[in-house]
């Protein structure tokens, strides 16, 4: 019963996350073998399957022009998230959980875009920040070609255009696990604080914030989760290149298509592992130390 | 009874964001009902001379959308089936089989779902070109580019998650029922499956809906696992369908629609039991 499903992630999951370690220290295309060698520097071919030490790491940091811009933006999208998205999600919450009419529809339209696939979000929004034709430009006037705006296409500004879009889902996200996590409180909780004279700012922040614990730690972990794992919205805009440059799509680059440098590529997995291990560690540490307290 | 000025505010600002949530979604659905030459025309955003179901009936004739809608169906339906199974029996064994090991597994587990998958992809990719399947389970003859090799990263990806939910849901089950079970003869296997899977149906059904969505959704392991466009399950293809419609975009927008529609029955129909799944592994964590 045991050991299919253990097997399975061992082999597909943890295993892979300890070879990209290993990888990580070899210059492999792929294909041919690996070999247990130092590689030769120089020569008419670039020496393939060999062991190159720290080198990928060294060249990602120094001579790999997208490394630094997508750190960059992945902590921008950390940035936004924390700092945006998911409040925002935590004040729909709040103000759904005072049962205000028409709540259940406030929270069903709200909560729409995370049934919806991000590849799918991505190519909605694009409907909106179409240059010539889309929503925006031409309810601003900015619709012809001498003064148009190229949201997603202009560097500078796409980034901030598809956190858009990423945080008209996280926002949704945050609000459904915040409202489970409100209607746990106990609500005598709160009213014992009304009456003692809180009003209901001080109620919130120094009675419920605090009783939901559990549950904040379970929405930061998320929110830095879904930094680090944004992918889907800047590989469909535009694959992650030129102002959308993310860590995720800059390991997917490396292995599909024509370039296929596989120790490369895995040396910035385990860039992107060492950092996600941050959030994991601290959630499991909270959560099984609570779960042995009991 | 006066109407304070906090609750006005707290109207406006949800009326607001609900409107302005749904505005992507409708713009989307309106182009998508208007014919070409208009659009082409006035622009989007401009009033509708003829509404049109033709762009539905284009994207659809005139790509392999059913073909795509197919490989979601046989990729979907067999990994959400398979993690269940799998994830019920381990979360069984763990709260319930007395061993050490549990905690480690326990954790094992979780920590393997929330690993950003692109940590993983470098490898596995060289991998899935390093097992070989027979024929029949995979026409490219090995795990890449094969749906039963989607299948399976599904399956392992998305097992730790409905373990950790499973394992906290049958902690529930009060102990004695296992005990006069046990007494009654029943083996392991007969308190697992005839006792303990119909007991936690709520939180299957609930985890059957949400993988059913997250799976269908996936996008990643697809663009990455699957090679042959042919072979690429809905949400991936659009992709390509965006390719190949990209001088009409009223076709792509129909498609999009097309393609959401899956999503919006489940949404529509099974809302509580999406949202059950998503907070049982939260709020109880």
């Amino acid at each position: 019963m045991l050991a299919i499903p253990v097997l399975a992630d061992l082999a597909f999951i943890w295993g892979p996350a300890l070879v990209s370690i290993a990888l990580s220290f070899f210059r492999w295309s792929g294909i041919g073998g690996l070999h247990a060698r130092s590689c030769i520097p120089g020569g008419l071919f670039p020496d393939n399957g060999c062991y190159t030490g720290v080198s990928n790491y060294h060249e990602a940091a120094t001579n790999y022009p997208p490394f630094w811009p997508a750190v960059r933006h992945n902590l921008i999208w950390l940035g936004v998230f924390v700092g945006f998205a998911t409040p925002l999600g935590m004040l729909f919450a709040v103000l759904i959980d005072r049962g205000l009419k028409g709540s259940r529809i406030y929270q069903t339209v709200l909560f729409l875009p995370v049934m919806l696939s991000l590849a799918l979000t991505g190519i909605i929004w694009e409907f909106f920040y179409s240059p010539n034709y889309g929503l925006i430009n031409t309810v601003i006037g900015r619709n012809t070609n001498a003064n148009l705006i190229d949201w997603l296409g202009n560097p500078k500004l796409n980034l901030w255009a598809v956190l858009v879009e990423a945080t008209w889902r996280q926002a949704g996200y945050v609000m459904v696990l915040y409202l489970a996590g409100l209607k746990a409180v106990d609500p005598s909780l709160k009213e014992a604080a009304v009456i003692d004279g809180a009003n209901a700012w001080q109620a919130f922040w120094r009675v419920t914030f605090p009783a939901m614990k559990p549950i904040n730690i379970v929405i930061a972990v998320i929110t830095v989760i879904e930094s680090l794992r944004a992918f889907d919205l800047v590989y469909i805009t535009n694959k992650g290149t030129n102002g959308l440059e993310m860590l995720s799509a800059l390991i997917v680059n490396n292995i599909v298509g024509e370039t296929s440098r596989i120790g490369f590529g895995s040396a910035l997995g385990v860039v992107l592992m060492v950092i996600a291990l941050v959030p994991i560690s601290y959630f499991l540490y909270y959560t099984f130390r609570r779960k042995e307290a009991r | 009874m006066k109407l304070r000025l906090p609750r006005a505010l707290a109207y406006a600002f949800l009326i607001a964001a609900t409107l302005a949530w749904l505005l992507p979604v409708l713009f989307a659905l309106y182009i998508s009902f208007r014919p070409y030459g208009e659009t082409s025309r006035y622009g989007y955003v401009s009033l509708p001379h003829h509404l049109t179901f033709s762009n539905f009936v284009n994207a659809w004739t005139q790509s392999d959308m059913l073909r795509f809608f197919l490989n979601s169906v046989l990729i979907t339906v067999p990994a959400v089936l398979l993690t269940l199974l799998l994830a019920s029996m381990v979360a069984y064994v763990i709260s319930r089989v007395n061993i050490k090991v549990n905690i480690a597994l326990l954790l094992l587990f979780t920590a393997g779902n929330l690993l950003p998958q692109q940590v993983v992809i470098t490898p596995l990719y060289r991998l899935y070109l390093l097992i070989p399947l027979p024929g029949f389970l995979s026409s490219s003859g090995y795990l890449y580019d094969s749906y039963t090799g989607l299948i399976v990263i599904n399956v392992a990806f998305q097992t730790g998650f409905c373990v950790f939910v499973l394992s906290n849901y049958m902690r529930t089950i009060p102990a004695e029922m296992y005990e006069a079970a046990e007494v009654d003869g029943a083996s392991l296997w007969a308190r697992y499956w005839r006792m303990t899977v119909p007991l936690c149906r709520p939180a299957l059904a609930a985890l059957a809906t949400l993988l059913t969505t997250w799976i269908y959704n996936d996008f990643f392991w697809a663009i990455t696992l699957i090679s042959t466009g042919g072979k690429r399950p809905i949400t991936s293809a659009l992709q390509n369908l965006q390719g190949q419609f990209i001088s009409n975009q009223n076709l792509i927008a129909a498609a999009a629609m097309l393609a959401a529609v899956p999503t919006l029955v489940v949404y529509l129909l099974l809302q509580r039991q999406f949202i059950a799944g998503l907070t049982l592994g939260s709020a109880k964590g």
